[in-house]
């Protein structure tokens, strides 16, 4: 699909995975856009943008649920089981990343 | 091509959206279960004119409008001073900003100081935060069927009012039991019965990019094909913006609450700060018109007074 110039992330640094337990949310993005934790670690989201943001799985049997977030809310999940969990913005569900869990 | 439909721009910025057409039927209402699709109205006379307004977002606070509640009520008093009484308005969603219980009860309150004789919804994606849009349904949901779709017919047009904001995955979703409840909806229809399909997110695609557009919506296109005269009114991309398909027309319409980038023109569709005279520019409501006999279409798009 042709599309205009002006995407924030398209290339492969943004998109490497990244160990840690926090994500940013900025400028419509999450960041990393994929996150690498171990089972038991607790994730935290911050919104960095003045617009609210939701971190919501994708699909309808995902753990993630987070209220609209306003501007520098926060919003903590802890992940028990290995999988990869993709989550999506659901007032901008262009919005999408993953958070990768393994043992 | 004798019965073309025929576009006729009043203007680029307008007013709302004024169906005109010849068949004095009562005004409508919403189709349940039964029979919603055999009811176009014949006869003379009355003429059909209905206003779209959309993307309110009330609860919204920020620096693209320091104000959306003094926005939509100027829209709201300019839709009452029109010089007629629409015999419908449509919301095409965007309510409220972020689907609170407080936010969908102001905006429904301010709502029922529009002079028409039906007031129609349809959700926005930030009518939708957290809970499929149950606490929207709650407020604006009856009568409706599924998660909120229904149509209805009158003045001889055929109405459908779609929900595509509820299972988002990066673009709008309509789903499969919508689609069959269009299918079914559409099925007993004389291929020459005006259509006029709302919904929020476009059914075309405006620009993926951002979600704007619905992944699903081609099924649905595909049911309208053999129908000479279709209208599809969106909101959610809070610009105007017009497409052409064949007998299929797409109207984006504009905002009373802030506009966004046209598409591409920023990293990502933030909500746009103007000076204030710019601002009003970009807000507006939009009148249609639609004239049975000649089919023909007016979509007159108004800019906040």
């Amino acid at each position: 699909m042709s599309m205009p110039t002006g995407s924030p992330k398209t290339g492969t640094a943004a998109d490497a995975p990244v160990t840690g337990d926090v994500v940013a949310i900025k400028n419509f993005a999450f960041s990393p856009a994929t996150l690498k934790v171990t089972t038991g670690t607790t994730v935290t989201w911050t919104n960095q943008d003045t617009d609210a943001h939701t971190v919501t799985s994708a699909g309808s049997d995902g753990p993630l649920h987070s209220p609209a977030l306003a501007t520098h809310a926060t919003y903590s999940y802890r992940f028990t089981k290995p999988g990869t969990y993709a989550y999506l913005c659901s007032i901008h569900p262009f919005m999408t990343a993953k958070v990768e869990v393994t043992r | 091509m004798t019965r073309r439909q025929l576009i006729r721009h009043a203007g680029w910025f307008g007013g709302a959206v004024v169906l005109t057409v010849a068949g004095g039927e009562v005004f409508s209402h919403i189709a349940g279960s039964r029979g919603s699709s055999a009811e176009a109205a014949t006869g003379t006379g009355g003429a059909l004119r209905f206003v779209q307004v959309s993307d309110s977002h009330i609860g919204f606070h920020g620096p693209a409008n320091m104000d959306v509640v003094g926005s939509f009520t100027e829209a709201i008093d300019q839709v009452n001073t029109l010089g007629f009484r629409p015999d419908f308005v449509m919301h095409s969603g965007d309510l409220t900003h972020l689907s609170t219980t407080d936010q969908f009860d102001q905006v429904r309150q301010m709502m029922t100081g529009l002079r028409t004789d039906r007031v129609f919804t349809v959700p926005g994606e930030h009518d939708s935060i957290g809970d499929a849009g149950r606490a929207y349904r709650q407020v604006f949901g009856e009568g409706t069927l599924g998660d909120g779709w229904y149509s209805f017919d009158t003045h001889g047009v055929h109405f459908i009012a779609l929900v595509n904001t509820l299972r988002l995955e990066k673009l709008g979703h309509l789903g499969t039991e919508q689609i069959d409840f269009v299918r079914k909806d559409l099925a007993g229809l004389s291929s020459d019965t005006p259509i006029v399909v709302f919904s929020h997110i476009p059914l075309f695609a405006m620009y993926p990019r951002w979600g704007w557009s619905t992944d699903d919506a081609l099924k649905v296109i595909a049911l309208l094909r053999r129908f000479s005269s279709v209208t599809c009114l969106n909101g959610h991309v809070h610009q105007l913006f017009t497409k052409t398909d064949g007998n299929i027309t797409f109207h984006s319409a504009t905002t009373t609450a802030y506009p966004l980038p046209k598409p591409g023109r920023a990293p990502a569709p933030t909500p746009q700060v103007v000076p204030a005279r710019q601002l009003k520019a970009a807000l507006g409501i939009r009148t249609v018109g639609y004239r049975q006999g000649d089919r023909e279409l007016a979509i007159k798009d108004e800019r906040l007074a």
